[in-house]
């Protein structure tokens, strides 16, 4: 199967959504109400596709795994989101922001995607604000923005530390008035095991009840998957404790390529680690690095106090380095300078796994009361988590795994590869190349479904027959009873490990071979742990308790099996990619200085990888290639 | 740190429920609450016994999932702060610390410590909304709103819909939660055209779940984890009476 990415070629960058919305078929106003789309997942993507849908006059079946759809994990997303408004005369524009996504990506996402995305940023705003989604304003009464790492103009709107809360909620109120309206039927506290497949179409999903336990059949049209990223394959992370793969992999494994598995996003402001008992990390936005310095001490081992330390024996690495861009480097340079301070012995706090974050400065210049009126919530949430106060003590702060670019690939359309089968959000690989920038990850959940599926659906709707899907078919009997072995299965070792123990035992083995920098033998060799631990896995753990029950160890027994799979998929393609870009940092191929080497004569291509078996090393490569048509490559600098 | 727990199980909605008591050691100070139940619950499982099942999923205090009722206290001793960001400093070697669900009514209990919300979900979907589709909304800064208004509809907005405003009420009461979502649209020009007509149903939703009265205890205030104001609710009775009025 060749890739065929569908974007328009051969047209101005301007024109190829507009024409492509035009060239698009459409599914006239009275048989939409014959279609049925299935949405597995609320959160940003989800609940803003299901919503337009929905209006449009589908119907619509929504499932989360939470109690509630507004308690998906973009609530977390703290910083803003961006939008090309330039609405502060600063020299934006849908054509900058474009640039900026494709150079911070370092050059490894479509050029078409990520253009028609800066354009549609724009309607994003003002749809949330027709909405009631309350961001920060002026005095005026305009909107007001910041800055945020990765770009020299001002386009993040925010809502205080809690704009992913505040967009959700407006998207959950737009799903809202359509259930009310008899538009979506949301089914809650709902886990997707498995994608139905038939004569190549999607044709449903298999649910189980997360309260009785009850497994059942929901056939669609279309299935969309807007299920988040994959990041807790890595155990101790930003991500919410029931963020897992299990959609985006049940689809991979009945035939949807995976793009770019080991692109992974460690983000730079996390609070760091504090003991064994650490169930997960807590993120301080990016736009803290607005304002507070970064730095360690120039002597190695310094245990003094961060005040005790005189300016002349700081090192403000970010600012010494990268003299332009400063402490606002995008995320994987910053990172990565984090990770080089603290193996060289300058890391500080009691496990040497940390750098300073400090607001000595910012304090001293805006005064106490605005620096709590910008960054209220993040300082009181660190001083919950860590006991210290950062008004008068610089904050500690450790990458952190917070986000995978990777996911299902999809096409222009958005569409897998199993026809019928869409990704939206952070489910899809699409728009942010080797390595996403602040505040893009947001606009993207909503432009997928607000505006861009909602235009594309139509074109694969409009040549389904229009008759209702059945669920009594053997492709469902098939599936459902996968679905019931694997649960009788998991339920019926009994052995003396518990799904926890393994998935923390993962986790340490993507941290350390998989994480901010990967080698080839290190990966060689994490593949092989992880295939020890599978097999163990599925000989030794116990999991309590009965499948027609409520039984939050079945849900994440289920959950780690398949990250035990993934873990090792992204593992191969962090080693087929002998170069290095974003986030995906190849210690073999570095500048003198110590950046990211590119090699884009022979990597410059999407992975899209097909399902064979459970090991990795069966798995096949397909490559799309990355054609640029408008922008002209360079080596990223920031300097 | 060595604790006492007594916690609430109860096998589903239909089954009574008991409290059992745990002995725990090795807890530390800088172990989240929930991280304390992890640990409890790993024991528990390697003693092939049932572990306890609590709602929780982001754990930094924004999704609401977590709730817990703690020695007599919505989501612990500590002022405006989730259960998932109550750390194990706040207590002390040899305490005994009781563990419930929410008690309401309209949250019957699920299993153990987990409860079901969802007549907050039917409150939101009766008016919760302002009635705009994709697409047709005019540029963000055609409208200017008052940074005042603003920053009082965010600060209502913020409400996490976790519940303690009501497992604090003696009454029951979901006052406090839907004040907040009437305030924020109240505050808004965005939510004007619908003002009365959302109130008057949000409300009648309410009462149809069999959340109880409000008689201005202010306990909900007091528990709230994002210590939304009861100047809400003063809000909500003076809209529900003009939009009684216009009727």
């Amino acid at each position: 199967m060749t890739l065929d990415s569908k974007a328009p070629k051969g047209i101005p960058l301007a024109e190829k959504w507009k024409s492509s919305k035009f060239n698009y078929k459409l599914v006239n106003p009275a048989n939409k109400r014959k279609y049925d789309i299935i949405v597995i997942g609320t959160g940003l993507a989800g609940a803003s596709a299901a919503a337009s849908c929905a209006e449009l006059g589908y119907n619509v079946k929504t499932f989360c795994f939470q109690d509630s759809p507004r308690r998906a994990h973009s609530i977390a997303a703290q910083g803003g989101i961006n939008a090309a408004k330039n609405y502060r005369n600063d020299g934006d524009s849908v054509y900058r922001l474009f640039y900026d996504t494709i150079k911070g990506g370092d050059y490894r996402a479509r050029e078409a995607n990520v253009y028609r995305l800066a354009e549609v940023s724009v309607n994003i705003i003002d749809q949330c604000v027709a909405q009631g989604v309350p961001f920060a304003r002026e005095y005026g009464g305009l909107l007001d923005n910041r800055s945020f790492g990765g770009a020299q103009v001002s386009r993040t709107f925010y809502a205080r530390g809690q704009t992913g809360q505040q967009l959700l909620l407006g998207a959950y109120s737009a799903m809202n008035r359509q259930i009310k309206a008899g538009m979506i039927k949301s089914y809650t506290r709902h886990e997707m095991l498995d994608v139905v497949v038939k004569d190549g179409k999607t044709v449903g999903v298999i649910v189980r009840d997360m309260v009785t336990g009850e497994i059942s059949r929901h056939a669609g049209h279309a299935v969309l998957l807007c299920t988040g990223g994959y990041g807790n394959v890595f155990y101790l992370t930003t991500y919410a404790r029931g963020s897992n793969a299990t959609a985006i992999w049940r689809a991979h494994k009945k035939g949807a390529y995976f793009g770019n598995p080991c692109y992974t996003q460690i983000h730079p402001t996390c609070i760091p680690v504090s003991g064994d008992h650490q169930s997960k990390l807590t993120l301080m936005s990016e736009s803290l690095r607005n304002d507070g310095r970064v730095w360690v001490p120039k002597a190695k081992g310094d245990k003094r106090k961060p005040e005790a330390i005189p300016e002349n024996e700081r090192d403000y690495y970010l600012e010494r380095k990268y003299p332009s861009f400063g402490n606002l480097v995008p995320r994987d340079i910053a990172s990565r300078a984090a990770k080089e301070q603290c193996d060289a012995g300058h890391g500080v706090g009691e496990t040497g796994l940390a750098v300073y974050l400090d607001f000595a400065d910012a304090i001293k210049r805006m005064g106490q009361k605005a620096v709590e009126a910008k960054y209220g919530n993040l300082f009181d949430m660190y001083k919950q988590i860590t006991g210290e106060n950062p008004y008068t003590t610089a904050m500690r702060i450790y990458p952190a795994v917070h986000y995978t670019m990777g996911g299902l690939w999809v096409d222009y359309n958005l569409m897998t590869t199993i026809p019928g089968l869409y990704a939206l959000g952070e489910a899809n690989f699409s728009d942010h190349g080797a390595n996403r920038l602040g505040a893009s990850a947001l606009m993207q959940g909503l432009a997928d479904g607000y505006f861009v599926l909602p235009a594309t659906i139509g074109d694969y709707l409009a040549d389904v027959e229009r008759t209702a899907v059945s669920t009594n078919s053997p492709e469902f009997d098939e599936a459902e009873k996968a679905v019931r072995q694997r649960i009788d299965t998991l339920l019926n070792i009994k052995g003396k490990k518990t799904v926890h123990e393994f998935q923390r035992e993962l986790g340490l083995i993507m941290w350390e071979y998989c994480g901010m920098a990967r080698n080839d033998a290190g990966l060689k060799k994490g593949m092989q742990l992880i295939q020890a631990l599978r097999d163990e896995y599925w000989k030794n753990v116990l999991v309590p308790g009965e499948a027609a029950e409520l039984n939050q160890n079945l849900e994440k027994a289920l959950r780690v099996a398949d990250f035990m799979e993934l873990g090792e998929l992204m593992m191969r393609d962090a080693l087929e990619r002998r170069e290095s870009c974003g986030g995906h940092f190849r210690e073999e191929f570095q500048t003198p200085d110590g950046e990211a080497l590119r090699n884009d004569d022979e990597f410059s291509y999407v992975a899209a990888w097909q399902y064979q078996t459970q090991s990795a090393a069966d798995s096949i490569l397909h490559k799309e290639a990355l054609d640029y048509e408008f922008i002209k490559r360079s080596q990223r600098s920031y300097k | 740190m060595k604790l006492t727990l007594k916690v609430w199980r109860q096998k589903n909605a239909s089954s009574n429920g008991n409290f059992e008591t745990y002995q725990i050691d090795n807890i530390i100070e800088d172990m989240s609450f929930l991280e304390m139940m992890d640990v409890l619950n790993e024991k528990l499982t390697k003693e092939n016994l049932q572990p306890v099942a609590f709602d929780h999923d982001c754990r930094e205090g924004i999704c609401g999932t977590c709730s817990m009722y703690i020695n007599g206290k919505a989501h612990g001793p500590l002022k405006g702060v989730t259960t998932c960001q109550l750390h194990m400093r706040s207590f002390k070697d040899g305490d005994t610390i009781v563990i419930e669900p929410w008690r309401a009514s309209a949250f019957p209990v699920l299993r153990d410590l987990i409860v079901d919300r969802t007549a907050f979900e039917r409150i939101q979907q009766a008016g919760g909304y302002v009635s705009v589709n994709t697409g047709s909304v005019p540029d963000a800064n055609a409208i200017p709103v008052a940074k005042a208004h603003a920053d009082t509809a965010f600060e209502s907005a913020a409400c996490i819909g976790c519940g303690a405003c009501v497992a604090a009420c003696k009454n029951g009461s979901a006052m406090l939660f839907v004040s907040a979502k009437v305030s924020q649209y109240a505050l808004l020009p965005q939510g004007n055209v619908e003002r009365a007509d959302r109130v008057l149903r949000m409300v009648a939703q309410m009462d149809a779940e069999g959340f109880g009265n409000c008689t201005n205890t202010e306990a909900c205030e007091a528990e709230c984890p994002k210590e939304i104001s009861v100047s809400n609710i003063a809000r909500l009775n003076r809209e529900y009476l003009a939009a009684s009025l216009s009727k």
